[in-house]
């Protein structure tokens, strides 16, 4: 009898468990709820605008002017506009963030480190917008007086401004997959008389390659997805060109763009935004997929 | 004819590699040292620029066609509420779900599926989250343009970096101290009730402040789901039309007038001063708990 009356606290402990552990299992099924809510508005939408405009029209055509009288909806040039911004910034950014992370790695002093990690997150947690007026009112004047062709909305300002906005990404990322190499084979490459700079490019590079591989594919399609910086500075014309110094379009300006503008949104116009959007998806998801497996590679070698 | 040092070659090799190491460094610091230029340069221009804008009509006055008259007080409303209703959403779904993986997951197929979904979320452009939203919350849900959308819009979007932040505060949590816990006779929610979130706490909040001043600064899924540009009253619901500082922001860099870019410049001070603040306050939370541990 008075056993019984000793457990009733511990049996409703133990039920109570039961029922936090069902409320939290059914919260955490959000997230895969955001991910299917994205994939089915992207899919219903550009549905939708693929029973209006042929796959044809869309991957085979060289002209994207769905606004105007004369609509066309051949998407490259939007990627062409996204795929050199993004190379831009990719020619800053991985360079600049390998180099930043191997100096935080293997050469700098825990105090010195201490306080340049800070200064590289706040480069990371500068919004967008802000970097996006720098490359419009600092970097684009000074680039023309170099470049006197130079356009006031060009591809070139907003791919430098934003390689030092994933500058941050690469060289954290790169910095974790070079400390994550075990001790021992800096110690056997300094044992073998190799100087610090040799160890850093003959051993601890190649065997961090995966994740830093990773942390290059991130920040591609971190480049790719990025919206503010281009939609200020790189302009609104669409077209297939390797002139850095001309005013281009990018998906994810394309969208703001649409966004912003007087479109009804029942008009077909409005849908290529969900059709560059779903394009734009997929381009970031292969890429994040990818990146996620090769990291996940490194870590099982070393374990 | 005297004897070569037969060491004096490699002795010559090994200064030309520590000195090509030297070089090699000194260009690994430049790289640093040329962010840091970058950043310091972002800082002034905006500040010449913004500074004699700071005015405290930038604050009381709505937007307006004449730069000397315009200000932020719509946009910071939206902003604030935006806050408010986003975090209101995000912080206890992000914790409660870092708690199911963390704590109570199987090594399920399932649960291996919302790990990697989770990491990919994270990866998942801003702006397609305003489709999203677009889709579901403006005309799905039938929101419209809101307040709400946004706010609802922007939790999904900070979710997976409060559920990465809360896992790695919980995981970081010691052995010993669960085990002290179940060994008293505690179930797995009152150790994780009494003793692992309490510990957990900073780490947590670190992750909370972070995401929060990412959502501060967001503007294109906002822009996307139809957030205006030009509001000129009080914001009155949850269910009324909004704008946000970053937009204003936006707007104002995107006008033709020198003045307009001024003003945007000012706003950017108040946007920087908030976000850096943030992440000023996370930084220091997180070494403080580094050295308390």
């Amino acid at each position: 009898m008075t056993s019984l009356i000793h457990d009733l606290p511990a049996r409703r402990a133990r039920s109570t468990d039961t029922f936090v552990r069902g409320v939290l299992f059914i919260v955490s099924l959000i997230s895969i709820l955001t991910t299917i809510g994205i994939v089915f508005v992207l899919l219903r939408e550009t549905l939708y605008f693929f029973s209006e405009v042929s796959l044809a029209q869309f991957f085979l055509d060289t002209r994207w002017t769905p606004l105007f009288a004369s609509r066309r909806f051949g998407i490259w040039p939007l990627v062409n506009g996204t795929l050199l911004v993004s190379f831009i910034a990719l020619l800053v950014a991985l360079p600049l963030g390998l180099l930043a992370a191997i100096f935080m790695s293997e050469y700098a002093s825990p105090g010195v480190r201490g306080w340049l990690k800070p200064i590289l997150e706040v480069l990371a947690g500068i919004p967008t917008v802000v970097y996006g007026y720098f490359a419009l009112t600092f970097i684009t004047p000074w680039l023309q007086k170099i470049f006197p062709q130079a356009q006031i909305f060009n591809a070139l300002s907003a791919g430098l401004v934003m390689g030092f906005m994933i500058l941050p990404l690469v060289a954290s990322l790169s910095e974790d997959a070079i400390a994550s190499v075990p001790y021992s084979l800096r110690e056997a490459a300094y044992s073998l008389g190799a100087t610090r700079w040799e160890t850093v490019t003959q051993v601890l590079i190649p065997a961090a390659f995966s994740g830093i591989t990773a942390a290059f594919i991130l920040a591609f399609s971190r480049a790719v997805g990025e919206t503010m910086i281009v939609a200020i500075a790189a302009g609104q014309q669409p077209k297939l060109t390797l002139n850095v110094l001309e005013s281009i379009e990018t998906m994810t300006a394309y969208i703001v763009q649409v966004s912003l503008g007087d479109t009804p949104q029942q008009s077909l116009a409005f849908y290529t935004i969900f059709a560059v959007g779903m394009m734009l998806f997929l381009m970031t998801l292969i890429m994040n997929l990818i990146s996620y497996y090769v990291a996940r590679r490194v870590r099982e070698v070393y374990q | 004819m005297s004897t070569a040092n037969p060491f004096s070659e490699n002795a010559e090799h090994l200064r030309r590699r520590h000195l090509k190491g030297a070089l090699l460094a000194g260009l690994a610091f430049l790289a640093i040292l040329l962010a840091m230029i970058v950043l310091v340069t972002l800082l002034i221009d905006v500040f010449l620029d913004g500074l004699p804008w700071l005015r405290p009509q930038l604050f009381t006055n709505f937007p307006s066609r004449f730069p000397e008259k315009a200000g932020l007080r719509s946009a910071l409303q939206g902003s604030f509420w935006l806050m408010i209703l986003t975090a209101l959403m995000a912080i206890p779904v992000g914790i409660a779900s870092a708690i199911y993986l963390e704590e109570y997951a199987p090594q399920t197929a399932l649960t291996r599926w919302i790990e990697i979904n989770i990491s990919n979320l994270a990866g998942v452009p801003s702006i397609i989250y305003g489709l999203l939203g677009l889709g579901l919350f403006v005309r799905g849900l039938g929101l419209g343009r809101s307040l709400l959308a946004g706010a609802l819009t922007m939790s999904l979007l900070i979710l997976p970096i409060i559920i990465v932040a809360s896992r790695e505060a919980l995981r970081a949590v010691p052995r010993s101290l669960r085990e002290a816990a179940i060994a008293l006779g505690a179930t797995p929610w009152q150790v994780i009730r009494d003793h692992a979130l309490q510990y957990a706490m900073p780490g947590i909040l670190t992750g909370i402040i972070l995401a929060m001043s990412r959502a501060v600064g967001e503007t294109a899924p906002l822009i996307t789901i139809g957030a205006l540009t030009y509001i000129a009253f009080d914001l009155r619901g949850p269910l009324d039309i909004f704008t946000v500082l970053p937009i204003q922001i936006f707007n104002w860099v995107s006008l033709p007038q020198k003045d307009f870019q001024r003003l945007a410049a000012a706003g950017i001070i108040v946007l920087l001063g908030f976000t850096l603040l943030m992440n000023a306050l996370a930084i220091f939370l997180r070494n403080r708990l580094r050295q308390r541990w």
